[in-house]
Parts: C-alpha cells; sequence; structure tokens
C-alpha cells in the first residue's frame, strides 16, 4: 500500500497522482504499475498505469486519464483523496524502459495519456545529466489537453531536449506548432533519419501506435529499434 | 486481507457467466491491441510455418500448404495479461495436433517465434489435445495484422501473450527457456486461472 499525498489537475480530464512509497524497490523510466482496488464485499478492479516520476524523484507519480464509461479511472479522478491509500504493484515491464546505457538519438512519441512515460524518461535524462539528444513529439486533440504542458516546455530549455506538440481537432488562432495528425511529413521532419539509427518509443490509443510505428517503418526505419506501448481499443 | 479502497464500490457490469472470467479480469467488447513493436507487414508468397529444433525431422509449409490443412473452427475466451477478458471469440485454424501428426520429438518444450523477433515459450502439455491452434481467421474474416494476421498462436487457456501474434514457427527445446515477454518479468506459464501474471505469482 502506498499513501496517496496531493491530486494534481493536469487538464480537466486528468490529474497526477502523487504517492508516497513505502518498501518500493525503485524502478526504471517507461515502467508501470498494477492498482487494484477493494470494494466492502471484497470485489476487486485492477489497471495498469504508466509511472510518470523519474527514477530519481522523491515521489511517485502516476498520471490518470478519465475514461468516460471507465471504472478505476473516475474513482481515482474523483473520490480518491490525499491521506487515502492505493495498493500497489509494480514496477513491472522490462521493456518499454529508457536509460541512458541503452542510447540514442532518442525520439519518443507520445498521443494522449501517452505522455506519462515519457515525462519518467525526460525527467530521468536531466536528472542523470544524460549526454543523449532526445525529441519528443507529442500529438493531443488540443491545447487544454496537453498533459504537463509547462513542465515540457521547460525541459526542452535544456540542451538536446527538443519538444513538438501538434494539436489534431483545435489550435489557438496563433498557433504556430504543428496541426493535425501526426504523419510522415512530421515524423520526417522531427526524426534523426534511419541512417543514425535513432531510438523510437511510441505510447498511446492503439490506432495512433499502429499509424506512427508503419510510417516510420515505411520510411526506412529499422523495427527492432522501435518499441511501442499501447492502450485502448483498436477503433476497427 | 486486503483493505477496502475508501469510497469504491466497484461499476460491475452484467456477465453472462462470471464463472468464465478469472480473477482481477474485466469483460470488453472490444479487442484492444498490444505489441512490442511495429506490426510486421509479411508477403503471403514469402510467409511458411515451420516446426524445427528437437524433432527428428523439420517440417515447413509454404502458405497455401498450411491452408489446405485441415482446419478448425473454434469459439473461445481470451484472457490478456492487461485485464481484459473476451468472451465467445470465433477463430478458425490449424490445430497444433494436425501439425504435430509427422512430428517426432521427445522434448516436452517448445518456443514459439514470430515475425518482428517476439517469442514466446510453451510446455508441449500446454499445446496438444486440443489446446491449441495457429488460427487465420477471426470471426469468420482473414486475420487482420494488427490482431497477428496472417497466421497467431491461439492458445485459449493461458493469459493471450502466450498465443503469438504472427507466428511463423515453433522450436522444440529440450529445456524450457523463457520467451520475450517471460524474460521481462512476466510469469513463465500464465494460467489465468491462478491469476499468474507476472515472476512470482
Amino acid at each position: 500500500m502506498v499513501g496517496v499525498l496531493e491530486l494534481v489537475e493536469e487538464t480537466p480530464q486528468a490529474k497526477s497522482i502523487v504517492l508516497e512509497p513505502r518498501d518500493w524497490p525503485g524502478h526504471r523510466a517507461g515502467q508501470h504499475v498494477d492498482v487494484r482496488l477493494t470494494a466492502p464485499d471484497g470485489y476487486q478492479a485492477q489497471r495498469s498505469y504508466s509511472i510518470a516520476s523519474a527514477p530519481e524523484d522523491d515521489h511517485l507519480v502516476l498520471t490518470v486519464q478519465r475514461l468516460a464509461d471507465g471504472e478505476v479511472s473516475p474513482y481515482l479522478l474523483d473520490v480518491l483523496g490525499p491521506g487515502d491509500e492505493l495498493e500497489l504493484r509494480g514496477p513491472i515491464g522490462g521493456y518499454f524502459v529508457w536509460e541512458e546505457s541503452l542510447g540514442g538519438p532518442l525520439l519518443l512519441i507520445a498521443g494522449g495519456s501517452g505522455i506519462a512515460p515519457f515525462r519518467s524518461v525526460l525527467r530521468h535524462g536531466v536528472a542523470a545529466h544524460s549526454s543523449i539528444p532526445v525529441r519528443l513529439v507529442y500529438s493531443a486533440r488540443s491545447l487544454a489537453e496537453v498533459i504537463y504542458r509547462e513542465e515540457l516546455m521547460r525541459l526542452a530549455d535544456h540542451d538536446g531536449v527538443d519538444v513538438r506538440f501538434t494539436l489534431t481537432r483545435e489550435w489557438p488562432e496563433d498557433w504556430t506548432g504543428h496541426r493535425g495528425r501526426i504523419d510522415r511529413e512530421l515524423l520526417q521532419d522531427v526524426s534523426w533519419p534511419p541512417s543514425e539509427q535513432p531510438r523510437i518509443y511510441i505510447c498511446g490509443p492503439s490506432a495512433f501506435v499502429e499509424a506512427a510505428a508503419n510510417t516510420l517503418v515505411g520510411s526506412g526505419h529499422d523495427p527492432s529499434r522501435i518499441r511501442t506501448e499501447r492502450f485502448g481499443p483498436t477503433g476497427t | 486481507m486486503t483493505p477496502v479502497s475508501r469510497g469504491f464500490f466497484g461499476r460491475r457490469r452484467p456477465v453472462a457467466d462470471p464463472s468464465r472470467v478469472p480473477p482481477g479480469q474485466y469483460v470488453t467488447a472490444d479487442f484492444p491491441v498490444l505489441s512490442a513493436g511495429p506490426t510486421p507487414h509479411t508477403p503471403l508468397d514469402e510467409w511458411s510455418f515451420t516446426i524445427q529444433g528437437e524433432v527428428a525431422e523439420p517440417v515447413s509449409w509454404p502458405w497455401d500448404e498450411f491452408r489446405a490443412l485441415p482446419s478448425e473452427t473454434v469459439t473461445v475466451d481470451i484472457h490478456c495479461v492487461t485485464k481484459w477478458t473476451k468472451l465467445d471469440t470465433t477463430w478458425t485454424g490449424v490445430s497444433i495436433d494436425t501439425l504435430l501428426e509427422g512430428v517426432d520429438t521427445s522434448a516436452e518444450y517448445l518456443t514459439a517465434w514470430s515475425d518482428g523477433g517476439y517469442t514466446t515459450n510453451l510446455a508441449l502439455e500446454d499445446v496438444t489435445d486440443g489446446k491449441a491452434w495457429v488460427a487465420h481467421e477471426f470471426g469468420g474474416e482473414l486475420l487482420e495484422p494488427e490482431h497477428g494476421g496472417p497466421a497467431r498462436l491461439l492458445v485459449p487457456h493461458l493469459y493471450f501473450w502466450k498465443s503469438a501474434k504472427w507466428v511463423r514457427g515453433l522450436t522444440f527445446t529440450a529445456d524450457d527457456e523463457p520467451g520475450f515477454w517471460e524474460t521481462y518479468g512476466y510469469h513463465n506459464h500464465g494460467d489465468p486461472w491462478l491469476e499468474q501474471r507476472y515472476q512470482g505469482d
């Protein structure tokens, strides 16, 4: 069990849950945890959430986005409060992780709440004084739905860290960033060429990950350099 | 005993038969996709299915010959380690029993391997006696690449990561050799009814 310290509203539909881990074995950037809820009659529901904090951070952070007809996310967003306890299992997953020894250059591609594990990766890179160049492309429906916006802008001030947003549904009139879904043009603009063998991580809804991964492979990137993490239904 | 989560009562959806839902799982009507990397797209004229390793004689079927093997249509429940369960999924494919008819082996383990480099390990007894198929149709349609097409392993009584997508062959091994997820912290066997999700379960 871990104690809930604080809930931070990231967007109208997403909050970061700040946890005080006890007996936490530590984690690697990109890993996830299982959260298990128990009802008074013993009924339980479990879901997986990416860890959004760096291994070096004092607290463990999970960022949860509301699923409209979800069972666990509405509880975590609407009911859970400071002082509550949460049952966690983890850290889990040893493949969708990044640390400096894996090298780069590093291209991170996030859709929606798929940004969460990359917050961990970016914070880890800064905390570890990594010299590996990182580029993040983050696709969100609107500016209001961009999670960690200010922090990502601050991270982009670090040498070797480049952050790009693309907004797919609506954008401010003076928006100078990319508009529309991630496509071949944007990826070729942002990514290192295949000859530089970037390490590529893609996290987001299934259809988003499928499209981005297919585009990169079609552009000549080595499939074995691309790691993916998907959530949600296929949409087909 | 796990303490109750304050204010949590659950939003249980009525399930036709709760006895078909393993512990910790929820029923979904969607078909979520999980994979560690990009979806491979191998042309059918380059595709074959191979049985090799600790066998007297390796055997390989090109796509046309594979499709000419007797196939079965089964309706089964599938369970993903990420907690979703999908009931009554209908698949058509070739039973592993059929594929092993002419194969002479004393090995008790095998590794299923796929386009894209994915592997998963299985005990022979988990894939024989009508327990596993190499499926090429889902719901009466050709299996889509996202879901593992042209063909995937189907081992419905184990967590679904054992049902390797884009499967291209089985390699028999003398010893049990952990596959991809099995070396990244997931359980070696993966029985959903025993909730064998991760190492140590």
